[in-house]
């Protein structure tokens, strides 16, 4: 049935003087397909078109009961859409009750939902997790028509979406005939994320993507530094800039990071615009008001990280400035896009190079969106920890047979090569353990009676419940001023914390702080208006930069006339590098040799990408210590990774064996530590081990183990448990991006180039200026801890 | 694996890297808070499903420590076993392994709070037991002691090794009063700065932590 826009909607709009996009119109006459993917860029009312077919249906129906449910990824998403959609509603007149529901919603508002279901919901996939979890889910989905999941091109990166891919199957067969859309930003690979949302049968509309941003470099008048990420060099031509134009964000890639420019803006800000930080670590408190303080027009700039990639609409936004390397083509643009919410204006962008190497990267990354050429998301199949809690969730809510839910389960794109074995592990799994062993036949979580699956205990449920959730946080403190009531300013990671003595500055949201003492769980710090902290660090993942960046920046070292687009140092700085050594090849492997002291430099131009060079450092070095060659230490970034070291490589080729390398992943792999974050995650993800809920932190007597405990133990008893299987590919996949090295070593087969030179070159050079070396002799703990110990032992007066 | 030597109450011990405690002259060896069958108990009562190894684990390193010290006297210091059922619940290996370490010696159970009852498994079994000028229990006594040895605390310090953070149970040694690390593997841990802990060990405690090495570090 083709639908047209009635004529009380046809005049909602005249009177507005709008005229409804072909994009809007269009998905209203596909209203019946089972599945949509709208791609549209920001501002150009894709929310709207996604609702059109609601209001619609909902017009003309008295329809009783949830007729759509709206999944966002942020919980102000949903409230802001609870807003907007009020207006068309009340000016059409329509009787319909529009509801949000998040973890912010109160209990009391939770309850009447479940009893009386609005028409039209706005909820987190982890909210959705929670509803489908009860035993009255198949009477609250009942009448259940459409579902649109919004920013789905960001959920579907993480495992926030396959949590909601799994929901969607669950919601298909309580509701069947349910109709989905999907809205996405521009993507790399469209029907790869329309198979994601629906593998049988899912359109894919593309709407006008609206004029080419207007991207530029920042100049500067000081070059970047050769090494470094902070920006600061040009924080007085991007207070310039912020003067300029009406609102700007400055986009940064960590929190550390956007603390230090921030306060380095605030040096240059002689005005006193209003200027404001948002990032991951501030308090919740903190980060609305920033907010608030944006949409009621009162700012003139945010420097923020990732945290605001995605959020509500800022109409106001004029520019966006991309401090350090964007290391990704698809988040550039959605960030850009950040700007000029007007559909038929161009965005506008500056990047900001923060290092030298970053100049030629920003260059590759501003080519590669003026081509429309964004990188892949490469999309493993559906992870298992989450189809662990899946299952689990699925049994709080009634009984099921496991043939209906594998087929279910296999229903969802991620899910859609699911082995039976794997779905019967996970199974396993969540009823006794999965343990070789079988110790717990007696306490199984899940029962199997006459073909239906069940709790064996119906009262776990609850702790189940308090389980939901794909987002694994990493254990932080809130740091509050001390003798202050009132909300927290923000939150330190454990590990930071623990190596604060009192007396020590670091930066939080904007001002510099003195810790003061750690009182029951609470970081107390005190203002110290001190200009310079001592620390200001907080630990976390730095992104790498993309495969497709990577071979782009290759491409432009292979292209000398390309490089008239460079400043003039950094093409002098090209041809010197090229004159000394070599210009890294597209296909093949550059590798640097130079002596400096007494010590041998070995470099590798991998251009793998921080994470895999960071493994790559670690694997390189210890076999070089197997082979005698007595290494130092390493440091990595982007694009390489150089290892120091008391005696010369003579030849590279045995040291880049692909298959000596894996083997030396597997071993070196066990006892490391991003095995042991990643087996934490996934043990909280499954349900193995509860979460830490904030404010709930177990104390005294009730004291945790940690989980390295049981990744110990698992791995010498029970080594190919499906927790530690899905670990390996986990860390493979994640942080090792061991994907990366092998890509790299394949590069390499066969045509390494080695050059040896009697000095650093300069392509070198600024790998040495790179912070965060890693030594390798010294680094055994105990090594460590038995120098503290005396060193305290000493301070005290007492000797062993 | 290298233990740290000390006089405690004009007596010469060991901490052993392990966390278990060795009195040479007396050929004692005491270690605390095993908890045996703790991962049974929290599935039973309808907790995680936690890997059922630990308990093989504990034994494995209790007879490693045993092989390694071949004591006259075995001191378990109380909650032993995670509760009285998680005896029963022992399998025949681990039941195995258990007679084994006990047979040719003289085993003591000191009861703990989580196994108060009676042990049916061979040993002796006491609320305390005093040997020279030492007394075992579980729980330390509030006010002055001399010469005490409890567990019960899991006790476990933190310290910053070069921004590394390391965190390990410990020994925790006071005036007149020992406290043992938890020798069982799924056990947690007080931080020994915890203000009651630091009351009991008095001013000028002394942590050992547990690990490869036992490291002594002053409070």
């Amino acid at each position: 049935m083709i639908r047209a826009l009635p004529a009380s909607f046809r005049s909602f709009f005249d009177k507005r003087g709008w005229s409804p996009h072909p994009h809007q119109l269009a998905l209203l006459s596909r209203a019946d397909a089972p599945a949509t993917l709208l791609i549209a860029p920001t501002g150009g009312g894709k929310t709207l078109a996604g609702f059109l077919p609601s209001l619609v249906e909902l017009s003309d129906s008295g329809h009783q009961g949830m007729h759509t449910l709206y999944v966002s990824p942020l919980k102000a998403l949903a409230a802001d859409i609870k807003r907007n959609l009020r207006t068309p509603v009340d000016e059409l007149g329509l009787d319909i009750r529009i509801e949000d529901r998040t973890g912010d919603t109160p209990q009391s508002a939770r309850q009447k939902q479940r009893a009386d279901p609005p028409h039209i919901l706005l909820t987190t996939p982890e909210s959705l997790a929670l509803l489908l979890s009860y035993e009255d889910a198949p009477r609250i989905f009942a009448g259940l028509r459409r579902v649109i999941c919004d920013e789905i091109h960001a959920l579907a990166e993480s495992k926030r979406g396959d949590q909601l891919m799994l929901g969607l199957t669950r919601l298909a067969s309580l509701a069947p005939g349910l109709r989905t859309i999907g809205l996405s930003a521009t993507v790399d690979d469209p029907p790869a994320l329309a198979h994601y949302l629906n593998p049988n049968d899912c359109e894919i509309l593309t709407a006008d993507p609206g004029p080419d941003p207007d991207i530029s470099l920042l100049e500067t008048e000081t070059a970047p530094p050769w090494a470094g990420a902070g920006g600061k060099h040009a924080a007085g031509e991007v207070m310039q800039a912020i003067r300029e134009a009406q609102t700007t964000l400055v986009f940064i890639n960590t929190r550390a990071q956007a603390e230090l420019f921030f306060q380095a803006l605030w040096a240059e800000n002689s005005d006193d615009l209003p200027i404001a930080i948002h990032h991951g670590s501030l308090s919740r408190d903190a980060r609305e008001k920033v907010e608030a303080a944006m949409v009621a027009g009162k700012l003139r700039a945010i420097v923020c990280t990732g945290s605001l990639d995605l959020g509500i609409d800022w109409g106001n936004v004029d520019l966006v400035i991309q401090i350090g390397a964007p290391k990704n083509v698809k988040r550039l643009v959605q960030r850009i896009g950040r700007a000029n919410h007007r559909y038929n204006a161009p965005s506008r962008a500056l990047l900001v190079p923060a290092n030298r190497f970053e100049i030629i990267e920003c260059r590759a990354a501003l080519e590669a969106v003026e081509a429309h050429d964004l990188d892949a998301t490469l999309r493993g199949p559906g992870p298992l920890d989450v189809l662990c809690q899946h299952i689990l969730l699925r049994a709080c809510s009634g009984p099921f047979r496991a043939d209906g839910l594998f087929a279910e389960v296999r229903s969802a794109g991620a899910y859609r090569t699911l082995s039976r074995t794997d779905f019967d592990r996970c199974l396993d799994f969540c009823a006794t353990g999965g343990y070789a062993l079988k110790a717990y036949d007696r306490y199984q979580r899940l029962l199997e009676r006459d073909g239906l699956w069940q709790l064996r205990d119906p009262r776990t449920a609850r702790n189940l419940r308090m389980n939901i959730g794909t987002i694994i946080d990493t254990e932080t403190l809130s740091v509050r001023i001390k003798g202050r009531m009132g909300g927290a300013l923000g939150e330190v990671e454990e590990a930071f914390a623990a190596n604060l003595v009192p007396g020590d500055t670091f930066l939080i949201g904007g001002q510099t702080v003195r810790y003061e003492g750690l009182r029951e769980m609470v970081i107390e710090v005190t203002k110290q208006p001190s200009r310079k902290p001592k620390i200001a660090v907080f630990a976390g993942y730095r992104m790498a930069t993309s495969l497709e960046l990577s071979q782009r920046f290759l491409d432009m070292l292979q292209s000398p006339e390309r490089w008239k687009t460079l400043p003039q140092h950094t093409q002098d700085w090209l041809h010197l590098q090229a004159e000394m050594s070599a210009l890294p090849p597209r296909n093949g492997l550059l590798c640097e040799q130079f002596p400096r002291g007494d010590q041998h430099h070995f470099s590798v131009f991998s251009f793998a990408g921080r994470n895999a060079n960071q493994t790559l450092g670690l694997l390189l070095t210890r076999r070089m210590e197997e082979a005698g060659l007595e290494p130092l230490g390493f440091v990595s970034n982007d694009y390489a990774v150089s290892i120091w070291g008391l005696k010369p490589v003579v030849d590279p080729a045995p040291f880049l064996d692909p298959d000596e390398m894996r083997n030396g992943l597997e071993t070196w792999l066990g006892e490391n530590a991003v095995m042991k974050r990643t087996f934490r995650a996934s043990a909280i993800i499954a349900g193995l081990i509860e979460r830490n809920h904030p404010g709930k932190r177990k104390t005294g007597r009730q004291a945790t183990f940690s989980s390295d405990i049981l990744y110990d133990t698992m791995r010498k008893y029970d080594p190919d448990h499906i927790l530690m299987q899905i670990t390996r590919t986990e860390a493979e996949r994640g942080l090792v991006d061991f994907d990366r090295i092998e890509e790299m070593l394949d590069r390499a087969q066969g045509s390494i180039r080695f050059i040896q030179v009697p000095h650093v070159t300069p392509f070198s050079a600024p790998l040495l200026l790179e912070v965060g070396r890693v030594p390798i002799k010294g680094v055994a703990e105990e090594t460590l801890l038995r120098d503290e110990a005396d060193r305290l032992m000493k301070e005290a007066g007492l000797t062993l | 694996m290298s233990g740290y030597d000390f006089s405690f109450c004009s007596v010469d011990l060991r901490a052993e890297a392990s966390g278990a405690l060795w009195w040479e002259e007396a050929q004692l060896l005491t270690v605390s808070d095993l908890h045996l069958g703790k991962s049974e108990r929290m599935a039973r009562r309808g907790g995680a499903l936690l890997p059922p190894y630990e308990t093989r684990e504990t034994l494995t390193r209790l007879s490693g420590e045993i092989a390694r010290l071949d004591p006259r006297t075995v001191i378990c210091l109380g909650d032993s076993f995670d509760d009285l059922s998680a005896q029963s619940a022992l399998d025949d290996v681990d039941h195995a392994e258990l007679a084994a370490m006990m047979a040719g010696r003289r085993w003591i159970w000191i009861e703990g709070n989580h196994d108060a009852g009676p042990i049916e498994i061979g040993g002796s079994h006491h609320d305390e037991i005093e040997r020279g000028p030492l007394t075992f229990r579980h729980i330390a006594r509030p006010g002055r002691v001399e010469g005490e040895i409890s567990g019960h605390y899991h006790p476990k310090h933190v310290l910053n090794a070069r921004g590394r953070t390391v965190s390990r149970p410990c020994f925790l040694i006071g005036d007149g009063r020992l406290i043992l690390p938890a020798f069982g593997v799924y056990t947690g841990g007080l931080r020994s700065e915890l203000k009651m802990l630091r009351q009991l060990t008095g001013p000028n405690s002394l942590a050992v932590l547990t690990g490869k090495t036992a490291t002594p570090v002053p409070l």
